[in-house]
């Protein structure tokens, strides 16, 4: 499917630039893409507890991902990931929004998602809130996360890339799952100018 | 001048972390076993480690136990067009002649049930169940929620 996203990706910017110069119009999302910031509906909370909406992500270039704070493994290695990557990007990432939505608001409080990203670069938002919110933003970036009872608990399987976005709320791209950063720093360059 | 080799030796001989300790059982090395600090005792632990199978026999990691976690299981985290999952890994191979990872982003134990919270610093055994080379039991060193691995320097290297 990521392959598949980065093919529509390919021919959604083919497009573009073959209308570019016959008309506006504007052209029709892929139902594959995630949509444009612009395009999407909810409110969450985040970790200190003020109501995020996708309105709050425009002017600045988006870093989000969908995780949850039980995960042992794919999640803290996203994070570390992702810190080692604002490190590296030093100030250029200043104006970028990084954001972790929690795939289990069941268990991730605005609280414990504060604790728990205490632990990673202080740039990263942790979002939460109700289920029927954080499916409307999963939709919206056509994400995906389902919840496995495991032992007498549960965990989820969900959506492991991170999304990018450009600051008028446009979708870049994904850096895939454990990706080299010699592929994901020229990504996330991409948005910031 | 005569005390500072010995003092220099000492100081070396400490700095190897216990994640870097090697330990044997059959053809099997055991090296680098670590895991990351946790949030509280409710959350899942992970662990880690690198096994090198020097044998010309197949083996496989069947199960983990520790008494610092009442349910540790064999987790593979994999995925799916774009969908992270982790089944449930039955048994593991560590093919002759080969070095069966467990690291950040694929195979890794999951310890269920944290009899107390992991700090940076604090050390677990951790019992391994290998199909034919039988059990062994190793030193878990737990290093900070941000750590991607044990820093080690082997000798020679």
């Amino acid at each position: 499917m990521i392959l598949g996203l980065g093919g529509a990706v390919g021919s959604v910017a083919f497009m573009v630039g073959l209308g570019a110069w016959r008309t506006r119009d504007i052209v029709p999302t892929d139902p594959r893409l995630p949509l444009p910031v612009t395009a999407m509906d909810w409110s969450l909370t985040d970790h200190r507890g003020a109501t995020v909406t996708p309105a709050n992500w425009i002017g600045r270039p988006v870093m989000a991902f969908f995780g949850f704070t039980f995960c042992p493994d794919v999640c803290p290695t996203t994070l570390n990931d992702i810190s080692d990557w604002l490190e590296a990007l030093g100030t250029e990432v200043e104006r970028l929004t990084v954001v972790l939505i929690s795939v289990d608001p069941e268990r991730d409080t605005p609280a414990v998602l504060a604790d728990y990203l205490s632990n990673f670069d202080p740039r990263i938002v942790g979002l939460t809130g109700s289920l029927s919110e954080v499916q409307k933003a999963a939709a919206g970036f056509r994400a995906m996360f389902e919840k496995l009872p495991r032992d007498g608990d549960y965990t989820m399987n969900h959506t492991a890339g991170v999304f990018l976005y450009h600051a008028d709320g446009r979708f870049a791209s994904i850096i895939d799952f454990h990706e080299d950063r010699r592929f994901a720093i020229p990504k996330i360059r991409r948005i910031l100018t | 001048m005569k005390h500072l080799i010995p003092a220099l030796l000492v100081l070396m001989a400490a700095t190897p972390a216990l994640a870097c300790e090697t330990y044997t059982v059959g053809d099997l090395t055991i090296e680098h076993a670590w895991s990351r600090a946790t949030i509280g005792a409710g959350r899942p632990a992970v662990f880690y480690v690198e096994i090198t199978n020097a044998g010309s026999v197949d083996d496989a990691l069947v199960s983990i136990a520790s008494p610092a976690a009442a349910s540790p299981m064999l987790h593979e985290t994999v995925v799916t067009d774009g969908i992270a999952s982790m089944p449930h890994a039955m048994s593991i191979p560590v093919p002759a002649g080969q070095t069966l990872n467990l690291a950040p982003g694929g195979y890794h134990g999951m310890l269920m049930g944290l009899t107390t919270a992991l700090n940076e610093g604090d050390s677990f055994p951790m019992t391994l169940t290998f199909q034919k080379a039988g059990d062994v039991t190793v030193n878990v060193e737990v290093l900070s929620l941000r750590a991607e691995g044990p820093d080690c320097v082997h000798a020679g290297q």
